[in-house]
């Protein structure tokens, strides 16, 4: 089991970014981010080099590309502030504020899958990270590869209404069993 | 599926096991479909004390979801106060004084040495067998106890804070541990005596149950569980945390997958703790119990974090994810026995319900931890 060989193995896969974390701040070593079209491959692998599952669950986050923009903004606004003082400093005449950029529509926002898989034998936590747009959350299932996951891919699917395509019994788990509610979105209301 | 598995000439059936049924240690039901005595599929149905952790963490600051992680496992809550305290102190950063790091190990050893005691009382009660449960009760209420004196509690206790314990040991504790120690290393040879070597229990526990290697790793099963089957995986060993590696302790492995196998590592896991417990008395050190400067308003820096502790019943992992203000934003709480629990549907196909039952008292189940 060698940690730099998995990191390779993966990226070759064609993982968005697999990232070597510092274990100590952390508690992951490695930090992988995929498609969902990739996630059948990555797991493989990892399967393939004798890992156990550890959990599977979803994080929601609404509100992340507002804020995205916010920042933006601010920081164009800082800039553009600063500008003119430069300019007003040398005694010039300031530039007229510029026009605020044409950003468009907001993206849409995602909700994130995270896997986290753990070695028998040797300290390597891996967490695999896929996320899909809001509207639609569909990422395929594992069951097949780790049966361990269908339980949890039940509960992330109760919490966060992810589907996970192919799974073989996509019922609520620890929800009544005719919920239709997802109580960890963080839009919903009780 | 088994030779036993439905035949077209054999008629099924389904019976209810729980959601109230006394093997079944609280609200789990079981859906069987039976052919004759043998089992051809089994459903655990979850849920029933499902109280949403996680949404609760999501809505209180750091400070106050303390006290939930102590009504999870209520068996090993020290443990749960473990992880929950160190992934936060990780995030934030706060280092703990030497003396609240033994006295951590100290008390969630003890709990451990106590849930353990409960699940043999309880287990051998499932297979038919009611006096050595009065016996591990006797023994149980000394940890208790020891355990109250120190943490104000007896069963779900919020002792861990960030950066340390609570409150100091009193002038007993010390005293009484080791009291404790010894009386317990006298009646194990006894419990060996009365429940382990006897006929009638290694008849119903002896290859029965078998969980091979590869279906733990599948499942993800860890603790006792894998113990039993042959895998040498301990958190306080693979991916020590606390002080646990200045201990000279072993790790209890068994390789025959069986029931007889995890009963058998939990009953040595009861010595290798007290171990423990004994070497972090002799070395427990003077100082505070709390660090100095831990802010009242906790705002860890944005970003995942994990920490994982091995409680009785095997791994327990908490990841967070903060966005940088003094809530959550999102608390994953990995509970060992919802894995464990998972194997159970697969390893009971053409069991006789009798011997399921010791399978499933085998994998010593705490429901509220797996519902959360």
């Amino acid at each position: 089991m060698n940690r730099a060989a998995i990191k390779q193995k993966l990226a070759a896969i064609g993982a968005e970014a697999v990232i070597e974390s510092d274990y100590a701040s952390k508690g992951f070593a490695l930090d992988v981010q995929v498609l969902p079209e990739q996630l059948i491959a990555a797991v493989s692998l990892l399967d393939a080099e004798g890992f156990f599952i550890e959990a599977v669950t979803g994080v929601d986050w609404l509100g992340e590309q507002a804020a995205l923009r916010k920042d933006a903004e601010a920081k164009a606004a800082a800039e553009a502030k600063a500008k003119a003082e430069a300019a007003a400093a040398a005694g010039e005449e300031p530039p007229p504020p510029a026009a605020p950029a044409e950003l468009g529509d907001l993206p849409e926002d995602a909700l994130e899958a995270v896997y986290d898989f753990n070695h028998y034998d040797a300290l390597c936590r891996v967490t695999i990270r896929t996320r899909m747009p809001r509207s639609a959350p569909e990422v395929p299932t594992i069951s097949q590869i780790y049966p361990g996951a269908n339980w949890h891919e039940r509960e992330t699917h109760d919490f966060f209404g992810i589907k996970f395509v192919g799974h073989p019994y996509l019922v609520p788990l620890l929800l009544p069993e005719d919920a239709d509610f997802h109580p960890l979105l963080k839009d919903f209301r009780p | 599926m088994s030779a036993f598995a439905k035949s077209e000439a054999n008629e099924t059936f389904v019976l209810n096991l729980g959601p109230q049924h006394p093997a079944t240690h609280g609200v789990l039901r079981v859906k069987l479909t039976m052919d004759g005595e043998y089992i051809v599929e089994a459903e655990p149905v979850l849920g029933y004390i499902h109280r949403m952790h996680e949404k609760m963490g999501e809505n209180r600051t750091w400070a106050q979801f303390l006290p939930n992680t102590g009504r999870m496992d209520y068996l090993h809550a020290l443990a749960y106060n473990h992880g929950y305290v160190s992934v936060v102190e990780r995030a934030t950063g706060i280092t703990v004084p030497e003396r609240a790091e033994y006295l951590r190990v100290i008390t969630a050893e003890l709990n451990r040495v106590s849930s353990h005691l409960l699940w043999f009382g309880a287990f051998i009660l499932d297979l038919g067998g009611f006096s050595p449960l009065l016996y591990a009760f006797d023994d149980r209420e000394h940890i208790l106890d020891l355990l109250e004196s120190v943490t104000g509690s007896r069963l779900t206790y919020c002792y861990f804070r960030f950066g340390g314990v609570y409150n100091d040991i009193d002038d007993n504790f010390v005293p009484g541990t080791r009291a404790f120690i010894k009386r317990l290393r006298e009646r194990m040879p006894m419990y060996h005596n009365l429940v382990t070597k006897n006929i009638i229990l290694m008849t119903r526990l002896k290859e029965v149950g078998p969980i091979s290697a590869e279906m733990c790793r599948k499942y993800g099963a860890t603790g006792p569980v894998c113990r039993g089957s042959g895998i040498n995986f301990d958190v306080r060993k693979h991916e020590p945390y606390s002080i646990y590696p200045e201990f000279d302790f072993e790790v209890p492995v068994y390789d025959q997958g069986d029931s007889m196998s995890r009963y058998m590592v939990r009953m040595d896991e009861i010595e290798q703790s007290l171990r423990i417990i004994e070497q972090a008395l002799d070395k427990l050190p003077e100082g505070p119990v709390m660090a100095e400067k831990v802010p009242k308003i906790l705002k860890p820096a944005k970003g995942d974090y994990y920490h994982a502790v091995e409680t009785a019943r095997g791994s327990f992992g908490v990841r967070v994810v903060s966005d940088g203000s003094n809530t959550p934003y999102r608390l994953k709480l990995r509970s060992p026995t919802f894995s464990n629990l998972s194997l159970f549907g697969e390893a009971c196909q053409g069991m006789l319900l009798p011997d399921a039952l010791a399978l499933m008292g085998s994998l010593d189940l705490v429901i509220p931890e797996i519902d959360r």
